[in-house]
């Protein structure tokens, strides 16, 4: 389907839904900003006085610090602040973060500062001040950190030996009955299942079983880490960052730092990018120490290297996937293990891969265990459907493999097993209104699917299920006095998230979108919002801004009330104007009308909503892809690919097309040449976009996309959140592709061209 | 702080005099596509430099003696335009241009990517498969060099203190002459070589092989000339025979590292189709002219 025919088809829904402004087009309110090169990201921010900060980082991928001696940085001209983890407050292992999703304090100030020992080559050790860069880089080269090299561990399966170097004397594994009495790099088990497998597989005619292992990978986002931090005399600390959540930022660094959350204000800068990366904090804390002893404010921006060495990734990690069947398709049984690297501290996302493997499957007998370990490589952090894509390319590898052995079509063996409204997850809930099938079908019926396939080129299937989330949210709205309106909400607009709002605010008001007019506030101008992340924006804080659009409507309606003298009740709001349904002549008075003369009814009108959101819709989504393969090179060409997603309703189909298409390109990218490469003393090899290869814009047709609408139950419009979904089938989609064009069986993940090579030419 | 002193000389011995003041923390700017990466880096802590963009010898493309002689400062995009020299050496000229972004090409040089001295340098295979030579200046005067004896290892060169490179010299062709390079990148641009590789080779009438050269990059500390390669060709209608046993003398060349941007293993392979592909061009470009 080519981008017009998509174009016809978005419309006519659009006419046939009854909206007005949900589901067309309007260009983007941060576009021309954007385009133009004037919105201001993490690294614009720029103040009177202000010093470069610079972090000085470990080169051994495991080791104790013996010493740090800043004595000679100190003396430099120039050097106004040096800060290392005697700075910070010792924070306890029982200290838990309020609002957002659970994390370790004590980890995370760990992690932004090495305490006693540094746990990855580029761990941070100390962190300078100076009034140049040229001077900072000096004084950098002037801290004598004096280590002890101790052994280290990347490998998750590796790291789980008992002989293994120990990175936590304290680290004991949780969810093991009995408990361990001795410590070990794995920091938790876990497992999720119904019914009996071992039941299941006796009574399967086909078993496939598979191991799989997969590479750490980062998030690529363009804008690296970057903050602006000004601690002044009052103890108050404004900082300046790009991140995914204002809040998140507030409440992490005060924590860190050791400072009230008031102490603390957070204004967000644009965000060039983040896909669960800037979910946490790694540079502001320091910035505001730095700032803090030196009075002045300290800016750190990150190079790239420090981007690969010390954020992000996630996780790398083993699979091991086993599904029974009858003859005829069923899925009588699904078993999953999987081993995932959390980096140096705990909290790999191993449960979500475990959760969601089978989701997509109504299947009677299934078991998922996975164990998070610690190894010598950063700590992860969350990267789109976090843990879903490695259990993804593990489940519908195996799928393919087994409608190979059952020769049945893979498109019809996911559809006699696909998981429908009803069906009981093996993760807990049960589904309400879902989409799977219909993706599958959409995929069976696309012209992609028939299309003829050119020597050396396979076609690959595969699909992904992500939760979805909702939680606290906050909108608020001032309906100016010519009648246009502001629509504030305090989350950072990762993929067209003020488009979505204005859009939503427009539909209910009844307005024109060019009428409202998006704006993301800082910590001190909001109510509290958790951050951007599990795709939960546009449902979520979409939901306050429709009741926050409500309320805006309440008021409207009891101001012409007013004027005219009749009951609220009496009063219709329609097409953004309210009717006065007493009137014989349908006497109306329009937004812009009753705006106009709001002092003289009763004075400003806004309107709020704090809402926790509910009734998230899970997404599902199918991908085709045809791969060609060089059988004497062993490099792999991506010839066509097609997205297909349940994606509730699209509020503005061009975003959402976009995040199918991105998600895809970054699924590629993992399957077929991204991965972290060490050398054999445990430092990464390829910190830059030169050797951590990314698809390029020529490496890729252009990505098609099929938006499946199955409104979800759970939001006005119907919305589901689709940011995630589309990076969870690539990496299966392209190995099942390459499977069917070279005839091998890829497990082992990226697809680069030597490995591949290697492969074909073993199976000669 | 360190001070750099940078100059622009407008003539060659001009230029050959401050490089000779600057000594061996000299370095000169051409494009400045590798230097000025490697300066933000801090590889390179030059205390001199000389940009010879402004030497008009530097920047020229001029036919001579039937050949071309390309100025070694001449940019991949202006290379890429001249149709002349597309015509007879199109893989000199793709070797270039497969060089960095569109950017890059505005910038970048022959001279500078053979003097960067890299072994993955794209335009260099192609230019010794041509035959290529250079004209070098420096303090005792000018010389002339075949391009395969001026990178030794990776990062160094056979340029003594105060000389540079100032013109290529790419020579003329018989009829029935082709050359093609091909390099092996997992990507589709933007990439550094996991192996390269340049032939060339002119026929005579009857479509026999009468001359032939293969290159190869990325397989060893520095650029091939790999002699058995041409010996496969010459004297051959270019069958398959021929074609396997340039193959079989790319990959019994190569002496290269496994890093991680290839294996031993993978780069001595992929040398051997690379070659074979690239003669399969270069034959089918001769067959036409």
């Amino acid at each position: 389907m080519g981008k017009e025919e998509q174009f016809d088809t978005a419309t006519q829904s659009v006419e046939a839904s009854g909206y007005k402004v949900v589901g067309t087009r309007p260009i983007r309110p941060d576009g021309i900003e954007k385009v133009t090169g004037r919105a201001n990201f993490g690294a614009d921010c720029n103040l009177p006085g202000m010093l470069v900060g610079r972090i000085i980082r470990s080169p051994h991928a495991h080791a104790r610090i013996v010493s740090i001696n800043t004595d000679k940085a100190l003396a430099l001209a120039g050097v106004k602040a040096v800060v290392t983890s005697a700075d910070f407050p010792e924070i306890g292992p029982k200290a838990r973060g309020a609002g957002e999703a659970p994390v370790s304090f004590r980890d995370m100030s760990r992690n932004i500062m090495a305490r006693d020992k540094a746990l990855y080559d580029g761990h941070a050790v100390a962190a300078v001040a100076a009034t140049t860069a040229a001077i900072a880089d000096q004084a950098a080269a002037l801290i004598e950190v004096e280590y002890e090299v101790l052994p280290h561990v990347l490998d998750a399966r590796e790291a789980m030996k008992p002989d293994a170097p120990l990175l936590h004397d304290d680290l004991f594994t949780k969810g093991l009955d009995p408990k361990p009495e001795t410590p070990s790099n794995v920091s938790q088990r876990f497992e999720f299942g119904i019914g009996d497998t071992a039941a299941g597989f006796a009574a399967a005619d086909v078993i496939v079983e598979h191991d799989f292992t997969t590479q750490c990978v980062h998030q690529g986002y363009i804008e690296t880490h970057a903050c602006v931090a000004n601690t002044t005399e009052d103890g108050m600390s404004t900082v300046w960052a790009s991140s995914q959540g204002q809040f998140m930022v507030r409440n992490y660094s005060a924590t860190v730092c050791g400072m009230d959350i008031t102490k603390v204000r957070v204004m967000p800068a644009e965000i060039g990018g983040g896909f669960g990366g800037k979910t946490t904090v790694y540079l502001e804390p320091v910035a505001i120490m730095l700032s803090k002893k030196a009075g002045k404010p300290v800016k750190i921006v990150m190079n790239r290297e420090d981007v690969f060495r010390a954020t992000g990734p996630t996780s790398g990690g083993h699979a091991h996937a086993k599904i029974g069947a009858k003859k005829d398709g069923t899925i009588t049984a699904g078993e999953l293990t999987m081993e995932y690297e959390a980096g140096a501290f705990p909290g790999s996302p191993v449960q979500f891969g475990c959760m969601t493997g089978y989701a997509p499957y109504d299947i009677e007998n299934v078991k998922a265990v996975g164990f998070d370990v610690v190894v010598n490589r950063p700590k992860v952090a969350a990267y789109r459907a976090p843990g879903a894509p490695v259990a993804a390319f593990a489940v519908e590898s195996a799928l393919d493999e087994l409608a190979k052995k059952l020769g049945m079509d893979p498109i019809a063996l996911r559809e006699k097993n696909a998981a429908t409204e009803g069906t009981q997850a093996a993760y807990g809930p049960k589904f309400q209104r879902i989409g799977y099938l219909e993706t599958l079908q959409a995929a069976k019926n696309h012209p992609h699917y028939s299309a003829p396939l050119g020597p050396n080129q396979g076609r690959g299937v595969a699909s992904g299920f992500w939760f979805n989330i909702g939680g606290e949210s906050s909108a608020a709205m001032h309906v100016n006095e010519d009648g246009t309106v502001e629509v504030v909400t305090a989350n950072p607009d990762i993929g067209g998230s003020r488009a979505s709002m204005g859009i939503m605010a427009a539909e209910v008001l009844g307005i024109d979108v060019s009428q409202v007019k998006p704006l993301i506030a800082d910590t001190a101008s909001s109510a509290y919002s958790m951050l951007t992340g599990g795709s939960r924006v546009t449902f979520a804080v979409g939901k306050a801004v429709c009741e926050a659009a409500d309320d805006v409507v309440v008021q409207l309606r009891e101001r012409a009330a007013k004027v005219w003298d009749v009951d609220i009740e009496a009063v219709e709001w329609k097409d953004g104007a309210a009717i006065n349904t007493k009137s014989d002549s349908g006497e109306s008075l329009s937004l812009k009308a009753i705006a106009n003369t709001a002092g003289k009814t009763g004075g400003p009108i806004s309107g709020k909503a704090n809402i926790n959101a509910t009734g998230a819709g899970p997404g599902f989504g199918t991908h085709i892809c045809d791969i060609e393969v060089d059988p004497e090179t062993g490099r792999s060409s991506v010839v066509r690919y097609t997205a297909i997603q349940d994606v509730g309703t699209a509020i503005h189909p061009s975003y959402v097309e976009g995040q199918l298409q991105g998600g895809a390109v970054q699924g590629i990218g993992w399957a077929l040449n991204e991965e972290y490469i060490y050398d054999d003393k445990g430092c990464l090899q390829n910190g830059g976009f030169l050797d951590y290869r990314v698809p390029v814009a020529s490496d890729l047709p252009m990505i098609d996309t099929v938006l499946v609408e199955v409104p979800n139950p759970g939001h006005r419009f119907g919305v589901r959140g689709v940011g995630e979904v589309p990076i969870i089938p690539p990496l299966a989609a392209v190995a099942n592709a390459v499977a069917a064009a070279a005839d091998v069986r890829m497990t082992d993940l990226p697809i680069s061209p030597p490995k591949l090579l290697a492969a074909i030419d073993g199976a000669k | 702080m360190t001070q750099i002193q940078f100059s622009a000389p407008t003539s060659v011995d001009d230029a050959v005099r401050q490089l000779t003041d600057g000594g061996s923390a000299a370095k000169i700017l051409a494009g400045g596509t590798d230097l000025l990466v490697q300066l933000r880096a801090g590889y390179a802590r030059p205390t001199t430099i000389v940009d010879i963009k402004r030497i008009p010898e530097l920047r020229q493309i001029k036919a001579e003696n039937g050949g071309f002689r390309v100025g070694a400062a001449v940019a991949g995009a202006e290379l890429s335009e001249h149709a002349e020299v597309k015509n007879s050496w199109p893989g000199v000229v793709e070797g270039l241009d497969l060089i960095g972004s569109t950017q890059i090409q505005g910038r970048a040089s022959l001279g500078g990517n053979l003097c960067n001295a890299s072994p993955a340098a794209d335009s260099v295979p192609a230019m010794i498969a041509a035959a290529a030579t250079c004209t070098i200046a420096g303090p005792g005067g000018q010389r002339e060099a075949n391009v395969e004896d001026i990178v030794t290892a990776p990062g160094q060169t056979s340029l003594g203190e105060g000389e540079f490179i100032v013109s290529f010299f790419l020579p003329a062709r018989p009829p029935h002459s082709g050359d093609a390079y091909l390099r092996f990148i997992p990507r589709t641009e933007m990439d550094i070589a996991v192996v390269g590789a340049g032939v060339s080779l002119s026929l005579d009438d009857g479509g026999k092989c009468v001359a032939a050269r293969l290159a190869l990059g990325a397989v060893a500390p520095r650029p091939l000339l790999v002699e058995d390669g041409a010996k496969a060709l010459i004297g051959t209608m270019v069958d398959d025979a021929a074609l396997a046993k340039l193959s079989a003398a790319a990959s019994a060349a190569c002496n290269p590292i496994d890093d991680k941007r290839g294996t031993i293993e993978y780069r001595t392979k992929v040398a051997g189709v690379l070659a074979r592909r690239a003669a399969e061009i270069a034959l089918t470009r001769a067959r036409a002219n």
